[in-house]
């Protein structure tokens, strides 16, 4: 466990603290893909959950979802630890495959996220409208709430699926690399979206990427993952050369360059190359 | 050996024969049957069975040959499964339903001219469920050439047509044409598999082609072995059941044998399953993970 | 004659509903296996001189069972397949043992609307009220865990439960259509009509009545030419549920071109 953050030296969580990763490792075939890792998010926090692919981020994600038992450390949801029915989470996954063909509007999508879940047949009522309604307007798609999901652009599809996801007053949004298909622009205005639910609606908002430049201006703290192992707090705290040459496990250099930050693989190999913060190839 | 081979069993012509038509199809429908596997195309497979057997039906009536009922009829089918199909796995399987419905509603259509046509008797069961020991022997070289055609087409579409099957994108970035390799690929599945409904019936073309290719690709992830093993799997399992099925007349007072295809499907469902059991696995994943490190 | 109007309009409401949800998870191939699973039940039931209603609900509820719980570890399309050929290989081996007519062995596998007596009508209606039943009970999170199963599944709708509940359901419907219109094409009525359907219209609440009304039109339609021409129902189900497709795949196709070109006027 490395790198400074606002608990106190016991570990126990601040005020208010809507999710608590404690020392959670995940072990799978015979491989270790998550090594003690520990952070704590409060309300209205705007984090990212930042590594390469292969780094973690998806399994970490399973594992708040309780989709994936660690093998150690525990999850704790609002305070309490994670039980298996746990709903105070909003999930927008990576890739959500909708037919151009589905029968079904954006609004009756995030309808879905109100009782999707529960059996038997929807019930219609004016406040139900009116809930999906106010949902909409949150992330501007009022524009196209009665066309079919299959049919919306990857961003419009990304704001219905956060719609879905707020419908059922969440404390913790959790979204699994929301840009990763979307353009410069449309990444740009679902950052700044998220951004305005966080504080707005004091959710804690968790989001996971393999660059973090785009959001560098909103996060609040970042949880920086590199071979199962993580360091968590702030940006000036985290992003540092010794914290993530630690992390790393071999020397890599952080660069600030026209406010936007590179890490580089370690010096002692000037051919070795570098990335604009993509994965990081090991010396050796 | 006799409580094994009954009397007769190693003279007997029609056993000859069966065993010639069964392995060459068994070959065929392995190798065509590990791409449409890796393809995602067993539906696709399987319909294919019906409509060529519709063409069957077809050319009792018409009074052409049977050959070119099942194979002709197959082709159509093929290139309009492939022509009307969509990219997705859903919407593909979707429209190779509709097709297959429309085949077997043309399907009841003749064989009720043929069941109200007295003169041929038992169509339904025979183009169904096939006769492996009732197949002329003059068919065999014609078996053998259309068999070979199918491996042909698939061993000249083998490196794009792997590509092709692992990743429609990365094939169409190196220049593959994705939508031709697509139909030749349905071309050679509606060859084997038209031949094979010919000669063993749609039920055994349909197991021949996925069950050992489903099995093959469980113990390897090579796709070259996966096609040897497919092949080895399918011809003996044909053997097999061949051989029970004559023996099975012998079986208890009421001289009635088995037929082929249970034997076949009931061998051919215990190697799938033989295949999952966690000792084979650990032996094959093993091998190959050391490989990788 | 009655008793077949009857028996093709409960047959329609089924295959409209149910079929709804094979063409939104692109379940075709087990929609045709189960049918022939259940065909073999029922030659098994003729062969034991019980009830063929039992020997189609045994046989294609434990065909579903076997390609849920295959399909779950290896791959669904080739537990289907081989569901399929065991269920027609044991239909062979049972009809062969019991000298099976040819005429009941084809209106096993292509329909025998004509011949639905009414003590066959209760067990039917009966059979589809339940599966009505249970689709209506199943229905939030069915769909829930076919448009975004990844959602679904973090909420606590486990797909593979919700995937057995359904080829359950798949089953029933399946035993009590096919001996109405055939094992072989039951399933061109849950593929045809709903695809249609739901290619008409952008909402759930209106895609399901829709698609039982296109069933309908379709079952009735055939069994009237089939009365006129004597030709088998069968042949016109498959068609027409074919031509229903069409239909909704020239719509789908238009209401694209449309939009495009309303979207370049905009610029």
């Amino acid at each position: 466990m490395i790198g400074a953050d606002d608990t106190d030296a016991a570990g126990v969580p601040a005020e208010g603290e809507v999710l608590g990763v404690e020392g959670v490792s995940v072990a799978l075939g015979g491989r270790e893909i998550l090594d003690r890792v520990t952070f704590s998010l409060a309300a209205g926090e705007f984090t990212g959950l930042i590594g390469a692919n292969g780094a973690g981020k998806t399994t970490l994600i399973r594992v708040i979802l309780g989709l994936q038992a660690p093998s150690a450390g525990t999850v704790r949801i609002n305070g309490r630890n994670r039980g298996r029915w746990n709903r105070a989470i909003g999930y927008v996954p990576q890739k959500v495959q909708l037919d151009p063909d589905l029968p079904m509007r954006a609004r009756d999508l995030v309808g879905l996220g109100l009782d999707g879940h529960r059996f038997g047949m929807p019930v219609p009522s004016a406040k139900r409208k009116a809930l999906v309604d106010e949902m909409l307007a949150a992330v501007d798609a009022h524009d196209f709430a009665d066309a079919r999901v299959g049919t919306l652009s990857g961003g419009e599809q990304q704001r219905v699926l956060i719609a879905h996801a707020l419908i059922s007053r969440p404390r913790l949004l959790l979204l699994d690399e929301p840009l990763a298909n979307l353009d410069l622009r449309s990444g740009q205005e679902i950052i700044a979206l998220l951004h305005r639910i966080a504080v707005e609606h004091r959710i804690a908002v968790l989001l996971s990427a393999h660059e973090m430049n785009a959001l560098l201006p909103v996060m609040d703290r970042v949880v920086y993952l590199a071979d199962g192992r993580a360091a968590a707090g702030t940006t000036e705290q985290v992003i540092r050369t010794e914290v993530l040459s630690d992390l790393y496990g071999h020397h890599v250099e952080v660069l600030r360059l026209g406010g936007r930050i590179l890490v580089v693989a370690g010096d002692a190999d000037p051919g070795a190359g570098h990335h604009d913060h993509g994965p990081v190839r090991r010396a050796g | 050996m006799h409580w094994l081979f009954e009397p007769g069993f190693f003279s007997s012509q029609p056993v000859h024969t069966a065993f010639v038509i069964g392995t060459v199809a068994a070959i065929a429908s392995g190798v065509v049957g590990v791409f449409t596997v890796l393809r995602g195309q067993s539906f696709a497979g399987h319909a294919l069975t019906d409509v060529s057997t519709a063409g069957g039906s077809a050319s009792f009536l018409l009074g052409i040959s049977p050959l070119l009922g099942f194979v002709g009829f197959g082709l159509v089918g093929a290139g309009t499964i492939d022509a009307i199909g969509t990219q997705r796995v859903k919407g593909r399987d979707l429209a190779t339903g509709i097709v297959l419905g429309a085949a077997t509603g043309v399907a009841a259509l003749l064989l009720y001219y043929d069941t109200i046509d007295s003169a041929t008797t038992g169509a339904t069961q025979t183009i169904l469920f096939g006769s492996i020991f009732e197949i002329d022997p003059s068919t065999i070289p014609i078996v053998i050439a259309f068999c070979v055609i199918a491996i042909g087409i698939i061993a000249f579409l083998y490196r794009p047509l792997l590509l092709a099957s692992t990743s429609n994108e990365l094939a169409a970035a190196r220049g593959i044409p994705v939508r031709l390799i697509s139909l030749g690929f349905m071309a050679a599945l509606a060859v084997a598999v038209g031949l094979s409904s010919l000669a063993i019936g749609a039920i055994l073309s349909t197991t021949l082609l996925i069950g050992p290719a489903a099995t093959a690709l469980r113990l390897t992830n090579r796709t070259g072995l996966a096609l040897i093993t497919a092949a080895a799997i399918g011809v003996l399992v044909t053997w097999l059941g061949v051989l029970l099925a004559y023996d099975s007349y012998y079986w208890g007072s009421s001289q009635i044998a088995y037929p082929v295809s249970f034997f076949i499907v009931i061998l051919t469902i215990l190697a799938y399953l033989a295949s999952g059991l966690p000792v084979l696995r650990n032996l094959t994943t093993r091998r190959e993970q050391r490989r990788v490190l | 004659m009655t008793n077949a109007w009857i028996a093709a309009t409960i047959i329609a409401v089924i295959a409209g509903v149910v079929g709804f949800f094979v063409v939104l998870r692109g379940s075709a191939f087990p929609a045709h296996a189960l049918p022939n699973s259940a065909f073999a039940g029922a030659a098994g039931a003729n062969l034991l001189g019980i009830n063929a209603l039992i020997g189609l609900a045994a046989f294609a509820g434990a065909a579903a069972v076997s390609i849920a719980t295959l399909g779950r570890r290896g791959r669904h399309d080739v537990a289907t397949a081989l569901a399929l050929v065991l269920g027609l290989a044991l239909g062979a081996l049972f009809v062969s043992r019991s000298q099976e007519y040819e005429n009941q062995l084809y209106s096993l596998l292509f329909g025998e609307v004509l011949g639905v007596s009414t003590t066959e009508l209760l067990p039917v209606a009966l059979l589809a009220l339940a599966s009505i039943a249970a689709i209506m009970f199943l229905f939030r999170p069915l769909l829930y865990s076919t448009v975004i199963p990844d959602i679904a599944e973090a909420r606590g709708v486990s797909s593979h439960r919700i995937e057995l509940a359904f080829l359950l359901v798949l089953a029933a419907a399946t035993a009590l259509t096919v001996p109405v219109v055939g094992a072989l094409l039951i399933f061109s009525l849950m593929i045809g009509p709903p695809a249609a359907a739901r290619s008409f219209t952008s909402r759930v609440a209106l895609a399901i009545p829709l698609s039982v009304i296109i069933a309908l039109i379709t079952v009735w339609a055939a069994i009237a030419i089939s009365y006129q021409t004597n030709w088998p129902i069968g042949f016109f189900v498959g068609t027409i549920s074919a031509l229903a497709y069409a239909l909704g795949r020239g719509w789908a196709a238009w209401r694209v071109w449309d939009d495009r070109r309303a979207a370049s006027f905009k610029g």
